[in-house]
C-alpha cells in the first residue's frame, strides 16, 4: 500500500520539473500536484519509518581529456625534474619507422608482432649459438605483451620502453614437437595474433590446427625444438602451461627491451616483413 | 524524456557555468544530497599526454591536464570522491625509472581517496609496490587478495567508508587471478580468494552491518570475457550482486560509450563503468539522494 502512495509522489515530482519546461496541460498538472499534495501527507500519515537517503537520481558520463583543458603550471613544473632525466636519455632518434606498429591490425598476426617475433629471433641467436653452439628454431612471444603501438616517424628508445616496458629476458627453451602443438592449439583457442617466428600453420573450418611446420618442415611430435621466448612466459605466465615443460632453460640475460633498442641502432629504417605464417581455411 | 533532458541541462549548468547552488534542490522542495564520484583506471604510467602524432589518442591525457578537470569538478562540487581501479604502475620509462614514485606522488596531490590493486602493480614485486605506498597519501583496499603472509599485510584493507554529506559510503576493491597472469615470483604468497564469493559477503557487510548508503566495487576484474563468459568480471559480478551501487571496472582497457546499467540478482540497476585507459578519459558518476522520505528505489532515474 505504502509504496504504490510513494510511486504515485514520485510520478507527480517528475510532473512539477515537467511543468517548468512545457506549458501545455498545465491545468491537468495543477489538479495533479494538488492531489499530490494529499497523498504526500497521507504517506507522511502512514510512515513511521526513520527518514532515510535514498537514491533518486544517478547522472554518468566520461570527460575526455585533451587540450581543451589547460594543464596545471603546478603539476607540470613538479613533473619536470623527472622528465628532463628520461628525456635526456631516451629522446634521441635511432631510426625511422615506415608505418604504424600496431597490435591490433590483423587477426592472427600483427605487423608489430611480425616484426618482433622476428628481430628477437634474429638477435638472440648468436647469443644463444655463442653460449651453447646450437640454433633457436622459433620465437614465441604473446600478444599482451606488446604495451603501445610505435607511430610511423621517427623512433628513439622511448618507444621500446613504451612497447616493451617490462623487464624481460629472452630466454631459450628446449621443447618437444609436442609442446609446439599444444602452443598452436592454445594460439587457435585464444584467438589471439600472438608473436611468432619460424613457425607456420593452418587453422582449419572446423578450428582444428593442420600442416605445422617448423622452418618449413612438417613438425616432428618427438624432437627437440629450440624456441626463444621471454622468461614471463617461460615461467607458465599467460596460461602457457607448455612452456614448464621444457627440459632445459638457458636464460640469455637479453632485455627484449634491449634487443629493440639495439636493433633501432643497427638498421636506418625498421624493416617489415609481410609473410604469411598463420593459414586461415574458411 | 524530457525529464531527462532537463536534468542534463540543469547538471551541465551547475558545472560548466559553476553554478553550485543550482543542484535539483532549488526547483524542489525535497532535501536533495548529492555524492560526485570521479573515477581513473589502468592509467600505466601515462603522466605525459599522448603526442599529437599518436593514431589513437593524440593530444589525449596527461596528469596535469586531468588535474585542472578536476580541480574544476571541485570547485562546484562539494562531495567529490576520486577512485582509481588499479594498474597505475607500468607502461612509460617513467616506472621504469622511479618504479612508480611519481604516479603516487602526483595522484596524492591530486586528492586520490582511494584505489584498487591491479595486476600490473606488482610488476616491481609486491615489494617494490611496498617500497612506493609511503608517497601515495591515499589508501588502497582489496578485499579477494589475502596478503596476511606477505610485507603488505594491514598495509591493504578489504574496504574503507568515507562519510560525505551525512551519508555512508563503502567501497570495497578486487583483484583479477594472478596465477597465470603475473610471475609468482613478483606477488609472492599473495592469496587469490574467489573475487564474486567475497563480493557478496562484503556488500553485505557494508550494506547490513555498516549500513552504508552507497556501495561501491573498485575493480580489477576486466569489463567482461566473451570467450570465457563464466569468469569473474564486473558483468558477472554485476548480476550476481545484491547491494553493490556502482562498479568501477579496469584491466580489459574498455572504452565504453556510456556506463552500462545491469540488473542484480534481486533486478535492481547496478551501473559498472570503466573509462579505457591512460588517464584519456575522467570517469564522473554524480548519485542524488532524497531524504524528505523512504522513496521506493523503483523511483530511481539513470541519467547516462
Amino acid at each position: 500500500m505504502r509504496l504504490a502512495i510513494f510511486e504515485t509522489r514520485l510520478n507527480l515530482s517528475r510532473f512539477d520539473w515537467h511543468d517548468k519546461c512545457n506549458c501545455k496541460n498545465k491545468n491537468r498538472i495543477l489538479q495533479m500536484k494538488h492531489f499530490g499534495l494529499i497523498l504526500t501527507l497521507l504517506a507522511f500519515s502512514f510512515s513511521s519509518v526513520a527518514q532515510q537517503d535514498v537514491v533518486t537520481v544517478i547522472e554518468g558520463k566520461q570527460i575526455n581529456v585533451n587540450d581543451k583543458y589547460t594543464a596545471k603550471a603546478e603539476y607540470e613544473a613538479f613533473i619536470t625534474p623527472y622528465k628532463q632525466k628520461i628525456d635526456k636519455d631516451l629522446n634521441q632518434v635511432l631510426a625511422f619507422n615506415p608505418e604504424t606498429l600496431d597490435k591490433t591490425k590483423g587477426e592472427f598476426q600483427s605487423n608489430v608482432g611480425d616484426f618482433l617475433a622476428r628481430i628477437v629471433l634474429e638477435y638472440s641467436n648468436p647469443v644463444f649459438n655463442k653460449r651453447e653452439n646450437k640454433n633457436i628454431d622459433i620465437c614465441i612471444l604473446n600478444h599482451g605483451g606488446i604495451r603501445a603501438m610505435i607511430p610511423q616517424g621517427d623512433v628513439s628508445a622511448r618507444a621500446a620502453f613504451e612497447m616493451m616496458p617490462f623487464e624481460n629476458y629472452a630466454v631459450v627453451l628446449e621443447l618437444k614437437g609436442e609442446q609446439i602443438v599444444d602452443f598452436v592449439n592454445y594460439f587457435i583457442k585464444e584467438k589471439k595474433p600472438h608473436p611468432i617466428q619460424g613457425l607456420t600453420f593452418t587453422i582449419t573450418a572446423d578450428k582444428k590446427a593442420k600442416d605445422i611446420k617448423v622452418k618449413g618442415e612438417p613438425i616432428d611430435l618427438t624432437k627437440t625444438y629450440y624456441v626463444v621466448t621471454n622468461d614471463y612466459l617461460a615461467n607458465g605466465g599467460d596460461n602457457m602451461g607448455f612452456f614448464t615443460k621444457s627440459t632445459q632453460t638457458y636464460n640469455l640475460e637479453y632485455l627484449l627491451r634491449n634487443i629493440l633498442i639495439d636493433y633501432m641502432k643497427d638498421v636506418d629504417t625498421l624493416k617489415l616483413v609481410n609473410e604469411v605464417k598463420v593459414t586461415q581455411e574458411k | 524524456m524530457k525529464r531527462r533532458d532537463f536534468i542534463k541541462r540543469t547538471a551541465a549548468g551547475t558545472t560548466l557555468l559553476g553554478l553550485g547552488g543550482l543542484s535539483l534542490s532549488s526547483f524542489d522542495s525535497v532535501d536533495v544530497k548529492k555524492i560526485t564520484i570521479l573515477h581513473t583506471n589502468d592509467t600505466h604510467s601515462q603522466i605525459d599526454p599522448f603526442p599529437s602524432n599518436h593514431p589513437k589518442n593524440p593530444n589525449m591525457g596527461g596528469v596535469a591536464r586531468r588535474a585542472a578537470v578536476i580541480e574544476q569538478i571541485r570547485k562546484t562540487e562539494e562531495n567529490v570522491l576520486l577512485f582509481d581501479a588499479g594498474d597505475i604502475f607500468q607502461g612509460t620509462p617513467y616506472f621504469n625509472y622511479y618504479g612508480g614514485e611519481l604516479e603516487f606522488k602526483l595522484m596524492s596531490m591530486m586528492k586520490y581517496d582511494l584505489a584498487t590493486m591491479g595486476n600490473h602493480d606488482f610488476d616491481n614485486g609486491i615489494d617494490g609496490f611496498f617500497a612506493q605506498l609511503p608517497f601515495a597519501k591515499f589508501d588502497f583496499v582489496s578485499a579477494n587478495y589475502d596478503f596476511k603472509n606477505t610485507i603488505l599485510n594491514t598495509h591493504v584493507k578489504p574496504y574503507k567508508i568515507f562519510k560525505k554529506a551525512g551519508l555512508k559510503i563503502g567501497v570495497f576493491g578486487l583483484g583479477i587471478e594472478l596465477k597465470g597472469l603475473v610471475d609468482k615470483k613478483l606477488y609472492k604468497e599473495t592469496v587469490y580468494n574467489n573475487p564474486i564469493e567475497v563480493a557478496q559477503d562484503i556488500e553485505k557487510q557494508l550494506k547490513e552491518v555498516e549500513k552504508c548508503d552507497l556501495v561501491i566495487c573498485l575493480s580489477h576484474l576486466g569489463f567482461n570475457y566473451k570467450n570465457e563468459p563464466e569468469k569473474p568480471s564486473d558483468i558477472v559480478l554485476a548480476r550476481k550482486s545484491k547491494y553493490i551501487d556502482l562498479i568501477i571496472g579496469g584491466h580489459t582497457h574498455t572504452f565504453l560509450d556510456k556506463p552500462v546499467v545491469e540488473k542484480n540478482i534481486d533486478g535492481n540497476e547496478v551501473i559498472v563503468n570503466q573509462v579505457g585507459a591512460y588517464g584519456v578519459n575522467l570517469g564522473r558518476i554524480d548519485f542524488f539522494f532524497d531524504n524528505k522520505m523512504n522513496l521506493s528505489s523503483t523511483g530511481k532515474k539513470i541519467v547516462i
